[in-house]
């Protein structure tokens, strides 16, 4: 695995893709899927679930395990598409508050890579507390305390 | 354990020795894991700190591109649309590569450049110079990024890995406190076996002390009476 390059994926509004976009991040692969997602206002938040659940899970046997995977309205979604699935994805980025949209399928990546980040918008700066990767620490501490 | 009789039945002190250095043998193996948990959390605390203070700098770095970004489009319009169009290959990539803590492989990243800027012949008249500072500053935040998630990559293994030491530790732990249990409450019976014992000896001396002056005339009387019938 070391020394085969892996893309950044993006999941954010039209900024902040554009953003990374000109920061040199974007690519189609031979399908000419992309590694990023522009969520507008009328994304809706399966759509968003679908891309990032699917851009984190390397086994095509995690995707079948979530819940939604049965929904019709996802079957529909090209698992190409979906960056999980991928294994040439090595860190997500996604903006914070769209992170609180699909909250529950962070919480449940608990795998190391695809690392994912979550930064903030223009609109909404970043909070720590929300933050699913330092509320799991929180959690680890709370039994270090108690030892 | 106070109370212990100095005439010692061999058995049971050669076995309470012997158990006594498998206890030992047994906590040497727990201490050692435990010295790694420590090592493992030390160093997953470290980790912890850096997160929490490049997240930080990482919302700066974030709101400065933001800006840059929104002065761009002042200057050059909505350019997004082109952008997002004309998508080909990265020109930033990463790499995996494997570090090492206390025994622990970690997963950190690497970037690299490949190739040309896609956008250099994008066909954007005005504001060339807000678009090149806001291309620089989106790099120095995937630069960032990378080593953030590094970090991040580092502590979600590190997490893993003192979950299962200790889970180990905790593991010899409760053997070693149920041995110790078992051996303590072996000797325990042991005592009482000898205590009761040394009691029913001691009575049968007292009752034999006793009934020694009592079994003296018990005995002539019987004899008379033995001598009795032994004539009739």
């Amino acid at each position: 695995m070391a020394g085969r390059g892996k893309l950044i994926a993006v999941i954010g509004d039209e900024d902040t893709v554009t953003g990374f976009l000109l920061g040199g991040i974007g690519e189609l692969n031979k399908n000419r899927h992309p590694n990023f997602l522009v969520v507008e206002k009328d994304t809706t938040v399966n759509e968003i679930e679908d891309t990032f659940r699917a851009l984190g899970a390397f086994s095509a046997g995690e995707a079948e395990a979530s819940p939604d995977h049965h929904d019709p309205q996802l079957l529909n979604e090209t698992p190409n598409r979906q960056f999980l699935n991928r294994d040439d994805i090595g860190i997500i980025l996604i903006n914070q508050y769209i992170a609180e949209m699909v909250r529950h399928a962070l919480d449940a990546h608990q795998r190391s890579i695809p690392a994912v980040l979550e930064i903030p918008s223009k609109e909404h700066p970043y909070d720590a507390a929300k933050d699913s990767i330092l509320r799991r620490a929180r959690g680890m501490f709370t039994a270090e305390d108690l030892r | 354990m106070s109370g212990k009789d100095r005439i010692e039945i061999f058995p049971s002190r050669m076995a309470q020795t012997i158990m006594k250095a498998r206890l030992k043998g047994a906590q040497t193996g727990r201490n050692l894991l435990k010295k790694k948990s420590d090592a493992l959390t030390l160093r997953f605390r470290q980790i912890l700190k850096k997160i929490i203070e490049t997240k930080m700098l990482m919302g700066e770095v974030m709101r400065e591109a933001a800006f840059s970004l929104a002065e761009a489009k002042f200057t050059a319009g909505d350019f997004s649309t082109t952008v997002i169009q004309n998508v080909n290959k990265a020109q930033v990539k990463i790499r995996a590569k494997k570090d090492n803590v206390a025994g622990v492989t970690l997963p950190i990243f690497e970037h690299y450049h490949e190739g040309t800027d896609s956008y250099e012949l994008t066909g954007l008249a005005r504001g060339g110079e807000q678009l090149a500072k806001l291309k620089r500053n989106y790099a120095k935040a995937v630069e960032l990024l990378v080593e953030l998630a590094s970090l991040q990559t580092s502590f979600v293994t590190l997490d893993e890995a003192i979950k299962i030491t200790n889970r180990r530790v905790n593991a010899i732990e409760h053997e070693l406190d149920e041995r110790e249990r078992e051996e303590f409450y072996r000797l325990k019976k042991i005592q009482e076996k000898k205590k009761i014992l040394k009691e029913k000896t001691e009575r049968e001396l007292e009752k034999r002390k006793v009934a020694g002056e009592v079994t003296e005339p018990a005995n002539l009387l019987a004899e008379e009476k033995d001598e009795d019938l032994l004539f009739e």
